[in-house]
């Protein structure tokens, strides 16, 4: 299953590579990565996608809490959560398909960013699977490029994760 | 962190707030080797006498001896190096003690700030290549960071689960001409690190229930238990229990192994009766053990089938990695064994006493097998070298501090050496690092300098660090080397003529051995050399009756003999080899 873990860790040199470090050295993966520093500048928060079964979920949860400079952490997907990604997404069109790919971006509630006469730069929000939807509803060929920030997310309700 | 009744010094240099740290820390000794990043540190240690320092001839054994004065101590061992090569080699030491949650410090010398990320001379990322084998590590910014990190240092190392941290020192971070008023925190706080403490009240109670309504209880403890101070409470709650007892190879010494209530080691070389007692147990007490594959072997569906599995550990992340826990409990062995002390006294009366008159006469069925009986050779005259650790133990009276190095001589000594007390089994059991024992026998020396300190070794494994042959001279260090010698790589040799049709490929080298007794000599040593089973105690003795020596005995044992019982690969703990043609 797949799981969103949200880690607060030391706004430290080091830590981030401890972090992503941990996961190759005992074979767990990581599918994306997203990491920048909360409104308390000591800290980073960092959150990762990571697929395995309950036990493997555990051991990488309590070995990302070993971690010196990790203080605190949660795993989103044990509870109601609100996950969101944001990607760039580059998508040629012409003549007739612009209209077409307009009216996709606002089905999505997505934004052109910027255009010229053959390319719509498209921001989009969502969670993965909305993502990966856009996506594959554009004309064949049409996506150039996709840039895509990672998974990150928060508890519903009344829980945080904070100091 | 804050500081609280810090003492406070006026200027000094960031080498002198090193030095005067680690004296801040309690350190009486420091390993290590010097060069161009620490020759600051090194000045500092020049113009001090609080701190000694030992010279080491190879940075691996640095590490490896501040390692063995750590088990036999129990104090934090501490290392010094230069950047570099000096800090590379320091590598397999540090990946050693930390497979073993050894508490160690190891200050690394780092090119100047300037210069890092520039390919520098004797450059390296110290804190990259060791992050995956430290509990944590520093990188000093500036100078005034250094006594901040070295408290930090040696809490982290020392509590929760030990383990080695690495700082990593920029030259120009220890510049003499540079000077900071200096405090060293009394008070260590940090929000990301909580040390256990009491385990789980419930928890403890529903173990302890399971205890009291076993049928065939067994007792399973390691490394945790020595780490933890806990051999007394272990003590006491087995004989409250009256239960069997094994001991990893790393958790040897941790209960008497002279009591009859003890099975010996477990696993991949364990006793039959510690491993049939491990297959048929219906409630399993594991104690400071992390259920590793040399004790499981590599099947753990076929891991003590029956039992319902109660885990007590310091570190949660050993629970349940590798065999599930019925009942977990995370916290400091010694707190849970002495709450489940109190609870045993109350309910004594509940034991099972019928259930385990009927299981001890089964475990003494197994025992008298005899599955570490020793058959002596046919002309009476070739060594057998289970015979020299027999020999070993009648003459040290089982009171001598072993440190080994890895292989079939290790599995000779921790099956027959017989260890009644904790910290006097030093060996490499998580990384099995050739080279650890004699530099782990001279951190044992230096640390209990009254003590005797042996290293049983083989010849391959000697040949790994033995210029330290030289440290010891110089610190006049009289460690008795007890070297196995069967002109082989025994467990390789072993292994190739159990699966690979005994094609003994690179294993042998008998061609090209050194005269070790003359080796030692050319060191200022004694050496001599046993070949004959009726000179062994007699030449042993004499080894041990020149206390203030260095004295290495060169043993020429059968080359053909193999370490057994031996676990079969697959199998339950119940399948083993008990001799070259027999299997349970």
């Amino acid at each position: 299953m797949r799981h969103i873990i949200s880690v607060l860790m030391e706004n430290e040199p080091g830590a981030l590579s401890r972090v992503v470090g941990l996961f190759s050295q005992r074979n767990y993966n990581i599918d994306s990565l997203t990491v920048a520093p909360t409104d308390e500048s000591s800290l980073s928060r960092l959150t990762l996608t990571t697929e395995g079964d309950d036990a493997k979920i555990e051991q990488i949860t309590k070995h990302l809490n070993k971690l010196v400079d990790v203080v605190k952490l949660v795993d989103l997907t044990d509870g109601a959560h609100i996950e969101r990604e944001l990607m760039l997404v580059k998508v040629k069109a012409s003549g007739s398909q612009r209209e077409e790919v307009q009216r996709l971006v606002e089905i999505f509630r997505g934004q052109i960013v910027d255009l010229t006469a053959n390319v719509f730069s498209i921001q989009l929000v969502g969670t993965g699977d909305k993502l990966d939807a856009f996506v594959s509803a554009q004309a064949e060929g049409a996506v150039i490029e996709v840039a895509r920030t990672g998974v990150t997310g928060v508890s519903r309700g009344e829980k945080v994760l904070n100091l | 962190m804050s500081a609280v009744e810090a003492k406070v010094v006026n200027q000094i240099s960031g080498g002198e707030m090193l030095v005067r740290a680690l004296h801040d820390a309690e350190v009486e000794l420091v390993f290590g080797y010097p060069g161009g990043a620490v020759l600051h540190i090194y000045d500092a240690i020049f113009k001090q006498d609080k701190i000694e320092h030992i010279l080491v001839r190879h940075e691996q054994a640095a590490t490896h001896a501040a390692d063995g004065y750590a088990r036999a101590t129990g104090k934090p061992g501490v290392v010094l190096v230069t950047s570099g090569p000096g800090a590379t080699n320091a590598i397999t030491g540090i990946a050693t003690a930390y497979m073993d949650s050894i508490p160690m410090i190891v200050l690394s010398g780092q090119v100047e700030s300037r210069l890092i990320g520039t390919d520098g001379f004797q450059e390296t990322d110290m804190i990259g290549i060791s992050r995956p084998i430290v509990k944590h590590s520093f990188i000093v910014r500036t100078a005034t960071d250094i006594p901040i990190m070295i408290a930090k240092a040696f809490h982290i190392a020392t509590t929760g689960r030990p383990g080695p941290v690495v700082i990593d020192i920029p030259k120009d971070t220890t510049d003499p001409k540079v000077e900071f008023p200096y405090t060293y925190p009394t008070d260590t706080v940090l929000r990301s690190y909580a040390v256990p403490g009491k385990g789980h009240s419930g928890q403890i109670k529903k173990a302890v229930e399971a205890l009291l309504g076993a049928a065939r209880p067994m007792i399973y403890t390691g490394g945790g238990v020595i780490q933890g101070e806990a051999s007394d409470a272990l003590t006491k709650l087995t004989k409250l229990l009256g239960f069997p007892i094994t001991n990893t190879l790393m958790g040897l010494g941790a209960y008497p192994a002279s009591d009859n209530q003890f099975l010996g080691m477990l696993g991949m070389h364990g006793t039959y009766e510690a491993n049939m007692s491990m297959h048929h147990c219906d409630v399993l007490l594991g104690i400071g053990v992390r259920f590793d594959d040399r004790v499981t072997n590599s099947d753990t569906s076929k891991f003590c089938p029956e039992a319902t599995i109660l885990h007590v550990d310091i570190d949660p992340a050993s629970i349940s990695k590798t065999v599930v826990a019925d009942v977990p409990i995370v916290g400091c062995v010694s707190l849970v064994l002495e709450e489940m002390i109190g609870l045993v006294e109350e309910s004594k009366a509940r034991i099972n006493t019928k259930a385990l008159g009927d299981w001890w006469t089964q475990i003494e069925r197994w025992r008298s097998k005899d599955s570490l009986g020793i058959k002596p050779s046919e002309d009476g005259k070739v060594i057998k070298p289970q015979q020299v650790i027999q020999s070993l133990h009648k003459i040290t009276a089982g009171d001598a501090f072993i440190a080994t190095d890895v292989g079939q001589h290790q599995m000779f000594a921790a099956q027959y050496y017989g260890f009644d007390k904790p910290r006097r089994w030093i060996n490499s059991g998580g990384l099995g690092t050739m080279g650890f024992g004699f530099p782990a026998a001279m951190g044992v020396q230096l640390a209990y300098p009254d003590a005797v300190s042996v290293c049983v070794t083989g010849e391959g494994s000697f040949q790994m660090n033995l210029q330290e042959f030289a440290t010891c001279m110089q610190y006049d260090l009289p460690v008795k080397i007890i070297c196995i010698n069967n002109q082989a790589l025994g467990m390789v040799k072993q292994w190739q003529d159990m699966q690979y049709s005994g094609r003994h490929s690179h294993s042998t080298y008998a061609e090209s051995l050194p005269d070790f007794v003359r080796l030692a000599e050319s060191y200022g040593h004694v050496g001599i050399r046993i070949e004959q089973l009726d000179e062994l105690d007699e030449k042993l003795r004499a080894a041990f009756a020149l206390k203030d020596k260095l004295v290495f005995v060169d043993v020429l044992v059968d080359p053909e003999e193999h370490v057994y019982p031996m676990a079969i690969k697959g199998g339950a703990m119940k399948d083993m080899l008990l001799s070259k043609s027999e299997r349970t």
